[in-house]
């Protein structure tokens, strides 16, 4: 596992075609809402988290992240009978944070990825438990154990999202 | 200039949830049922929805040609199977509608209205919300088929959630295990009512049932109706656990007889009847049938009389409304009954009619009316606990070759 510090000039930033941008969300956003009908257990999984993560590491853009973070989330909200903004908001969070933190460490690894959608994960849960919660009033039930196995279930999965990026991401 | 230059990413962050959360404080301010759906929720239903229903039409249609085409092992045996099974159904149906017939009887004495599912559609589930705080799913019926909001929805199994969103070819149905789901349930046997709510983790909970009361595990939950969308007497699920909860309410568990988790197949439910039992003859006569029919009766006749009966007569003590021949009077053949003028004189008793036969009547109906709601459709019948009326009503006398049931040639009689 290696997570390095590196400086802005050393990492490289990449960028997606346009039909990626928008299909790849897309295609996130449907396998979410359709495989969970399927294959049950895959409801422990947000795949849209994953690609949220996986552009904002990728293209290291704070703006672009939270852009991205926030068009999906809103996507993602609009599946659902809750008021819209509360995947908004978190996956904007997680957009900024993700390629913030993309520009200061390397994150091409499979660990340093593993460690880092464990780490979003629960940062998406925590912002989603405080607004639906506080600001939306929904019951919300809190379990450490139960949001560190989810993230690490989310973080294999993550390692493969993100293999899949690798693959449509072009160097600038 | 230079800070917003230095700090533009948070700025624009910032920015960014201030207008989302501005706009979530307005959505949960101004919530209601009226209002329209916005835009961006049809959007993002119109561009995922299509791809979805594409997969599950595929999906159906290569199950279809591989079952019905290739994979047909084990048919013939499965035919059997299903041959006996509707031999022992028929046999059922017949004492079954013995019980529905005496029920809308006893509905009609009092002038009880009770609710049909008249008209059912059949919609295939396309996709789910994709989060499990929203357990709701998508469905291929929306508007253009005559779907509205709140319209129930229900599987052979038991009642599935109702319909909170509809668009142009879809709709949103919120199933009952969801935390903001409300549905009023009633227990089967003690007949308690409370409401059915969903967890966040997505269990079924009966709420606002008192502590001082007892509910066994394994008891069948059923619709009450008190809510308006469904039907009374449909099937919820069964009682798992029961402990005490917060304040002075049970806790009580429900498993829902519905799979909520492998939803394939519901029924919409778009018309719901509601109207008053019909007798089919005068009331007080077939009140004075029903009292005969629970008080002792005559004894069989001797079995050499059976002897000489004519062909075709059933053999005592099976009653064969089917076998029976009509106008052939004779004690002795299981045959439908000419005015009842046997048992008649026993029944008129007032304190039959003001004591035993009352309350009786009273717990029959409400009992029916809970099988009764789902008579209209085949597949709502199946969530009903048609069991419950059978099981309540004081067990009948040893029969007698009369038969006191309604039958056609019976309606024409004179009382």
């Amino acid at each position: 596992m290696v997570i390095t510090y590196t400086s802005g000039e050393q990492v490289e930033v990449y960028r997606f075609s346009i039909p990626a941008t928008v299909l790849i969300p897309l295609t996130a956003v449907f396998l979410q809402a359709f495989l969970p009908l399927r294959f049950h257990f895959f409801s422990i999984f947000d795949l849209p988290l994953l690609v949220t993560i996986g552009f904002a590491t990728a293209r290291r853009s704070p703006l672009a992240g939270l852009l991205t973070g926030s068009f999906i989330g809103i996507l993602q909200d609009a599946l659902t009978h809750h008021p819209i903004g509360l995947y908004g908001i978190s996956k904007t969070v997680v957009g900024f944070g993700a390629s913030s933190l993309g520009i200061k460490l390397d994150v091409e690894h499979a660990g340093a990825r593993f460690l880092l959608t464990i780490f979003f994960y629960v940062v998406h849960e925590v912002v989603y438990f405080l607004i639906a919660r506080g600001l939306v009033g929904l019951r919300m039930e809190w379990s450490w154990p139960h949001e560190f196995l989810s993230g690490a279930a989310n973080a294999v999965l993550g390692i493969l999202v993100f293999m899949l990026l690798d693959r449509v991401k072009q160097r600038t | 200039m230079d800070v917003l230059g230095r700090y533009r990413n948070l700025i624009v962050l910032v920015g960014v949830l201030f207008a989302q959360v501005l706009g979530l404080a307005v959505q949960v301010k101004r919530t209601n049922d009226s209002e329209p759906t916005r835009l961006i929720r049809i959007w993002a239903v119109d561009t995922v929805t299509p791809l979805e229903r594409t997969l599950v039409w595929v999906q159906i249609s290569t199950r279809n040609v591989w079952h019905n085409y290739f994979y047909l092992r084990g048919v013939r045996a499965e035919n059997r199977s299903l041959k006996a099974q509707i031999e022992r159904m028929s046999l059922e149906q017949v004492r079954m509608s013995q019980d529905a017939d005496q029920a809308r009887r006893l509905q009609a004495l009092l002038a009880f209205k009770e609710q049909f599912i008249s008209q059912t559609m059949a919609a295939q589930v396309i996709g789910s919300s994709g989060s499990e705080l929203s357990r709701s799913v998508y469905i291929d019926k929306g508007e253009r088929d005559g779907i509205k909001p709140d319209m129930a929805v229900i599987t052979a199994d038991g009642i599935v959630g109702k319909v909170l969103r509809v668009y142009g070819s879809t709709s949103l149905v919120l199933l009952i295990d969801d935390q903001t789901s409300g549905v009023g349930a009633l227990l089967d046997k003690t007949r308690l009512q409370g409401i059915l709510r969903g967890t966040p983790a997505g269990e079924v909970v009966l709420e606002k049932v008192m502590s001082d009361e007892t509910v066994p595990a394994g008891e069948m939950v059923l619709t009450s109706g008190g809510d308006g969308i469904f039907p009374k007497g449909l099937l919820v699920g069964r009682v798992t656990k029961v402990a005490p909860g917060s304040e002075l309410f049970l806790n009580i568990r429900v498993r829902p007889a519905a799979d909520l988790s492998r939803l394939e197949e519901v029924l919409v439910v778009t018309k719901i009847d509601e109207r008053q039992a019909e007798p089919d003859q005068t009331g007080a006569a077939r009140a004075i049938d029903i009292l005969a029919e629970r008080l002792p009766t005559v004894p069989s006749k001797p079995e050499n009389a059976l002897k000489t009966d004519a062909p075709g007569a059933a053999a005592p003590g099976v009653a064969t409304p089917g076998v029976a021949t009509p106008g052939v009077a004779k004690p002795g053949v299981a045959k439908p009954p000419t005015t009842g003028s046997e048992v008649k004189p026993k029944a008129v008793t007032p304190e039959a009619s003001a004591g035993s036969g009352a309350p009786a009547a009273r717990k029959t109906a409400s009992s029916a009316s809970s099988s009764g709601t789902g008579s209209g459709t085949s597949s709502g019948t199946g969530p009903t606990a048609t069991g419950t009326p059978a099981a309540k009503v004081p067990p009948k006398p040893v029969k007698v070759p009369v038969e006191p049931k309604p039958q056609p040639a019976a309606e024409d009689s004179p009382h």
